[in-house]
């Protein structure tokens, strides 16, 4: 292959560990809209659906203010942690996790919402507390949402472009993903490079939709009654 | 809703009534999973809810196992994993098996519950209800769904672990003949109140005027034997065979309908159509 790999390799680390720190974000927050006894839900939910409909421009440009040293929150992360969240790889992948939220949440809040209220009642019933229901019995049962949200966020950071640009830049190795390298190479008029990263993003992201769909539609057939 | 009833220590209480009148929501409200405004629930002198002084303890400390309506079996585990889940801390498993011999389950330890029939799913339900040795087991219309075969082998299984473990019964159902068999009291509930309370003689019986019983008929044979006729005939969906006196011959002939009028001191037939 005739392209620098780096940005792909970039790309396919960000998603990752995007996808899995969300997971463990967005359980606790998925079962709290659920199932938790609060007012002003519509407000929460409407805040996570934001990347949905916003141009990620402005949601980088947010995140690229409150990012900046001179910001009290850029200030006081790289006070206590040492980190500077602008132009750095940690940047992106708090950016991402933000971006990302709603195809991370949604799902797994509807699939705990299609669950039957009995099963949760039957749990407590039988002496288990809500972590252990929620571990034993609501998560096993929402393993196609959970297997759904993972990839679509997974698959939807590898196709951030805006957001990364906006507070990443365009360093080569720290944040320069895939999709800014086949812009910079159309920019630069070298199209079969383009070509080439085009291809293995559009290639890979195929494939694992086309796993997860192929998955998720054994696992579902399983759950029908006999 | 408003209600206030005590239930002896042991027995088993019908709770009917049409629907939408509470049934549903008093047993939850009995098992702790829903909280009412106001009210008070003691279980042998244990305080379970009282409003007036905010007790209120949650599902998991009562001492109840529910069957509920539609079984509520986890999918993603075997019927063995069900009633192992039921265990609590450093209870022994032991129980399990037993319960799964009791309820004729042991064949079917290692199935999911979609792998089940309905009779067989009640069983599992039932059986992991009672791995806890609950004092009091609340069911919501347990045999609903189930034929009337079925329904009858699974009272007769409920009555035989009634006996051997002394829970406490409340349930629900629609069902009189499961009332009567069942139910040590039944408790009628209409629009969020109990509106009578009793045996199930008491409440369904005592007061009817006796009416006699009447059957309605169609004539298949019948046959002269000695001083009397021997008719077979179709009545409920059966072939009955009964004995009556010969001079109505000419009346019973085969495709006559008739009603059969029984009272304390009669028996009489009326033809209705030749």
């Amino acid at each position: 292959m005739g392209i620098d790999s780096q940005p792909l390799w970039l790309t396919f680390k960000l998603a990752g560990i995007t996808s899995i720190l969300l997971l463990v974000i967005a359980l606790p927050i998925a079962y709290w809209l659920v199932f938790g006894k609060f007012k002003g839900r519509g407000v929460v939910e409407a805040l996570i659906g934001m990347p949905l409909v916003l141009p990620p421009s402005v949601i980088g440009f947010y995140l690229l203010l409150a990012f900046s040293p001179s910001h009290w929150f850029g200030a006081w992360i790289e006070e206590w942690l040492g980190l500077r969240l602008v132009f750095s790889f940690p940047g992106l992948v708090i950016a991402s996790i933000l971006y990302s939220l709603p195809f991370m949440v949604y799902p797994i809040r509807a699939g705990l919402q299609s669950l039957p209220v009995s099963l949760r009642e039957a749990s407590y019933t039988l002496g288990k507390n809500e972590w252990q229901t929620f571990v034993q019995v609501l998560l096993p049962n929402c393993k196609p949402a959970i297997l759904t949200a993972f990839v679509l966020t997974f698959a939807h950071t590898v196709g951030e472009f805006g957001v990364v640009l906006m507070i990443g830049g365009n360093i080569p190795g720290v944040t320069k993903v895939a999709s800014v390298a086949v812009y910079n190479e159309v920019e630069a008029l070298n199209y079969p490079a383009a070509n080439e990263y085009a291809m293995v993003l559009f290639a890979v992201t195929f494939i694992i939709l086309l796993l997860v769909y192929s998955i998720n539609n054994r696992l579902l057939r399983v759950r029908q009654p006999a | 809703m408003e209600v206030d009833f005590s239930l002896a220590k042991g027995h088993m209480m019908a709770l009917t009534g049409p629907s939408g009148a509470g049934k549903t929501t008093l047993l939850r409200l009995i098992a702790g999973l829903i909280h009412p405004e106001n009210g008070r629930i003691t279980f042998n002198a244990e305080r379970w809810l009282d409003s007036a002084s905010r007790v209120h303890l949650p599902a998991q400390k009562r001492h109840i196992g529910f069957v509920f309506q539609d079984y509520a079996l986890f999918p993603h585990m075997t019927v063995h994993k069900n009633l192992l889940f039921a265990l609590a801390q450093n209870q022994s498993a032991e129980i399990v098996d037993d319960l799964l011999e009791a309820t004729g389950l042991s064949q079917l330890a290692d199935r999911r519950p979609a792998q089940l029939s309905g009779g067989q799913q009640q069983r599992v339900a039932l059986a992991r209800a009672l791995v806890r040795k609950p004092e009091l087991l609340l069911m919501d219309e347990p045999f609903a769904a189930l034929d009337p075969e079925m329904r009858l082998q699974l009272q007769d299984l409920l009555l035989k672990l009634h006996r051997q473990h002394n829970f406490s019964i409340i349930l629900v159902t629609h069902d009189i003949g499961e009332i009567f068999r069942l139910a040590d009291q039944v408790a009628i509930m209409e629009t969020g109140k109990i509106t009578q309370f009793g045996t199930p003689s008491q409440v369904y019986v005592a007061d009817a005027e006796p009416q006699g019983l009447s059957v309605y008929g169609e004539v298949l044979t019948c046959e002269r034997q000695g001083e009397m006729l021997a008719v077979n005939a179709w009545i409920d969906g059966k072939i009955r065979r009964f004995m009556i006196p010969a001079n109505l011959e000419s009346d019973m002939q085969p495709g006559v309908t008739f009603t059969l009028n029984y009272t304390a001191n009669n028996a009489e037939i009326r033809i209705i159509d030749h």
